[in-house]
């Protein structure tokens, strides 16, 4: 038995990590915001002398800037529709499959997980520079698919630095975060509900969609959520696979910290894309919450 | 009128026969069960009739259509599972609709058919809830009416009661009944629990190791069992050995533990050689402790001597050793007071009962 001042006191380092690593950096993200950018990086520092007044350099100028840029926004307009479209992707691909997994024979069941969980073990750079190889002008890929293309009349596409290419590799990178949340909801529906339906007069198709679907709901909302959140702000997908057309708001933030040297407006620019991304999981979340049938399909 | 007829069905697991070339008739209207000890293939047979696997041979009449190959959602039939099975996702309304729903009834109808059976299983007021806001009691009726709003043919219930405890039991066996006479439904009913199927049933199956071993009402399967697992299985029973030393027409004369000759009407005794050997069994309340001699030739009596007693409250269960190490079960009602039993330990008592309540059972060949 653990005593309640124990559990308190374990408690402490996960909580100063987080305190450390997080709130402290989430703090000063919001102070820098506010800040003059330095020449070369950084920021200028908080107060000045000028002409003997001390003077506290901190401005909206930042935000008017981000929030009048159409640049910004339509960066980050393209980073929320290519993560959706990744998301479904997911959801379109992973589903079947995790339902084939869920439902085949327990021996099996391991081994077919597993195999979805290996490409894990090789770095993430290395996966999409595998993809780099494939999309390739001189691969195999895109020689048979520029001579289908010319058969029709059509002149060749480069499938390398494209929106098709970051998409594919969004989609790839993120597969088994769709994949395992559903696995793991759809592993625990039991068989009786299932045997249920079917003897209730539900054929297989109307078993899937009243029964099934229904209950993996929880599993489909942590995946999209697994899948949606991250992908927003990736930067190196685009970066390596993408073309000037499929920058997305984290090649911006990189940028703005690195070449632009202006700390503030991409302090501004991940405020942005970060409360975006909270106040879409949140409105998704309480839609769910409110739905009576997702409320305890859950339990 | 048969209903359901399930004709030399045979069903194997890797190998091990689970459902051994069964056949049964079961008429429309009745309340059938299928009684046996766990793993006895009760639930194998129930799911080949709802259609949820396919017997390896055999065929499956349902009003007399082959019902064999049908898939599960074509069969006018439901099954109650032991979990209730409600889908957690759907209110109670929504659960008993389902099968409407499938059914594509029009929405005005659904309305009036599940509010009719929400009357009959008194959930109206629990219409609006989930199923994990139910009680256990309340759940199973859910999935009785769910079974019963499209007015299946036949009805299986696999177990239903299991998971109540057993004052709920009894209150929904009294429901089950009444609401089998209601609708007139077949229904056939799993249990291995022996009283429920005693109380509940008009016929009953006694199953073993995938075979039938008495098919019978429930007065003949308790009192007159026809195997040894009967006897044994159901209740308590005094299982002595013995052998025919000779038969009449409706009778054969025992010769039981080695020295009591009785003569028990048996209404197979045509098919007995003298020297079959077997066991004579008898319940232990049909036996009679008395401190004084009974005066009546008609019984088997003896003196014996009480061993011991076990108090179960309505009935005590006294142990009585006859002559040769002979010792058998008697239950005695408790019309006592408060004292636990009549008959002390080691005192000598007269014990009687009438040889034609009990039975012979033939040894197999
Ligand atoms: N899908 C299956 N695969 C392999 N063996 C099975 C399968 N289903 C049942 N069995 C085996 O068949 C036998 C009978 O099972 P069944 O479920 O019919 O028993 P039951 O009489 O319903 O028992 P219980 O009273 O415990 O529910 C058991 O030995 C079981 O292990
Ligand atoms: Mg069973």
């Amino acid at each position: 038995m653990i005593k309640l001042t124990e559990k308190r006191a374990l408690s402490w380092p996960p909580l100063l990590y987080l305190i450390l690593m997080f709130m402290v950096p989430m703090g000063l993200m919001l102070i820098i915001a506010f800040m003059e950018p330095g020449d070369y990086g950084g920021v200028k520092p908080l107060i000045s002398h000028i002409n003997g007044k001390l003077h506290l350099d901190l401005n909206l100028d930042s935000f008017i800037l981000v929030f009048s840029s159409e640049f910004v926004w339509q960066l980050m307009v393209r980073s929320i529709i290519y993560s959706l479209v990744t998301t479904i992707i997911c959801l379109i691909l992973s589903y079947p499959l995790s339902l084939m997994i869920a439902r085949s024979a327990k021996k099996y069941r391991d081994i077919l997980l597993l195999l979805v969980i290996i490409p894990f073990w090789s770095c993430f750079l290395i996966r999409v520079y595998a993809w780099m190889i494939i999309l390739g002008p001189d691969s195999g890929v895109t020689h048979i698919i520029n001579s289908i293309i010319s058969v029709l009349g059509f002149p060749p596409v480069n499938l390398l630095y494209s929106t098709f290419a970051v998409i594919i590799c969004l989609v790839y990178v993120n597969l088994p975060f769709m994949i395992l949340p559903l696995y793991a909801n759809l592993e625990k529906h039991e068989m009786d509900l299932l045997d249920a339906g079917r003897d209730l007069g539900a054929t297989r198709f109307q078993l899937f969609w009243k029964v099934t679907v229904p209950l993996s709901l929880p599993g489909v909302l942590v995946g999209s959520a697994l899948v949606f959140i991250p992908c927003i702000g990736m930067f190196v997908v685009p970066e390596l696979v993408g073309s000037n057309c499929s920058l997305m708001i984290g090649n911006l933030i990189k940028q703005q910290f690195l070449q632009g040297m202006n700390w503030p407006l991409g302090t501004v620019t991940s405020i942005v894309m970060t409360v975006s991304v909270l106040s879409i999981s949140l409105i998704v979340g309480f839609i769910a919450k409110n739905s009576n049938g997702f409320k305890y399909a859950s339990k | 009128m048969t209903i359901l007829q399930i004709k030399n069905v045979t069903k194997n697991f890797d190998d091990s026969v689970v459902v051994d070339n069964i056949s049964i008739d079961i008429n429309q209207g009745e309340f059938f069960t299928l009684l046996g000890p766990s793993g006895c293939g009760k639930t194998t047979l129930l799911r080949m009739v709802a259609g949820l696997i396919s017997p390896d041979s055999g065929r499956i009449f349902l009003d007399g259509k082959d019902i064999t190959d049908l898939p599960p959602e074509k069969r006018p039939l439901h099954t109650i599972f032991q979990t209730y099975a409600l889908f957690p996702h759907l209110s109670v309304f929504d659960n008993i609709a389902f099968p409407l729903k499938m059914a594509k009834w029009d929405k005005s109808r659904i309305v009036t058919q599940v509010e009719e059976l929400l009357e009959d299983v008194q959930l109206v007021k629990f219409k609006n809830r989930f199923p994990h806001e139910l009680s256990g009691g309340q759940k199973q009726r859910v999935a009785i009416a769910r079974s019963l709003v499209d007015r299946p043919k036949l009805l299986l219930l696999d177990e239903p009661l299991s998971a109540l405890d057993a004052r709920l039991r009894e209150h929904m066996h009294i429901e089950l009944v009444k609401l089998q006479e209601e609708t007139g439904v077949t229904f056939v009913y799993v249990t291995h629990d022996q009283q429920e199927a005693l109380a509940l049933s008009s016929r009953i199956a006694v199953l073993n190791g995938g075979k039938i071993e008495q098919l019978d009402v429930p007065t003949k399967v308790y009192s007159k069992p026809k195997t040894y697992f009967v006897a044994d299985f159901l209740g308590k029973c005094n299982l002595i050995k013995a052998e025919v030393i000779s038969t009449t027409n409706d009778a054969v004369t025992l010769k039981i533990a080695g020295y009591i000759n009785l003569e028990v009407k048996c209404e197979y005794a045509a098919n007995y050689k003298i020297g079959q050997k077997g066991w004579y069994s008898i319940r232990p309340e049909k036996i009679r402790l008395n401190r004084e001699e009974v005066e009546n030739t008609d019984l088997y009596r003896a003196q014996a001597k009480v061993l011991g007693y076990y108090y179960y409250g309505n009935d005590t269960l006294y142990e009585i050793e006859l002559g040769d190490n002979l010792v058998l079960k008697v239950m005695l009602g408790n019309t006592k007071s408060v004292e636990p039993k009549f008959f002390n330990e080691e005192t000598m008592v007269h014990m009687s009962f009438d040889p034609h309540a009990g039975s012979f059972i033939a040894e197999e060949l």
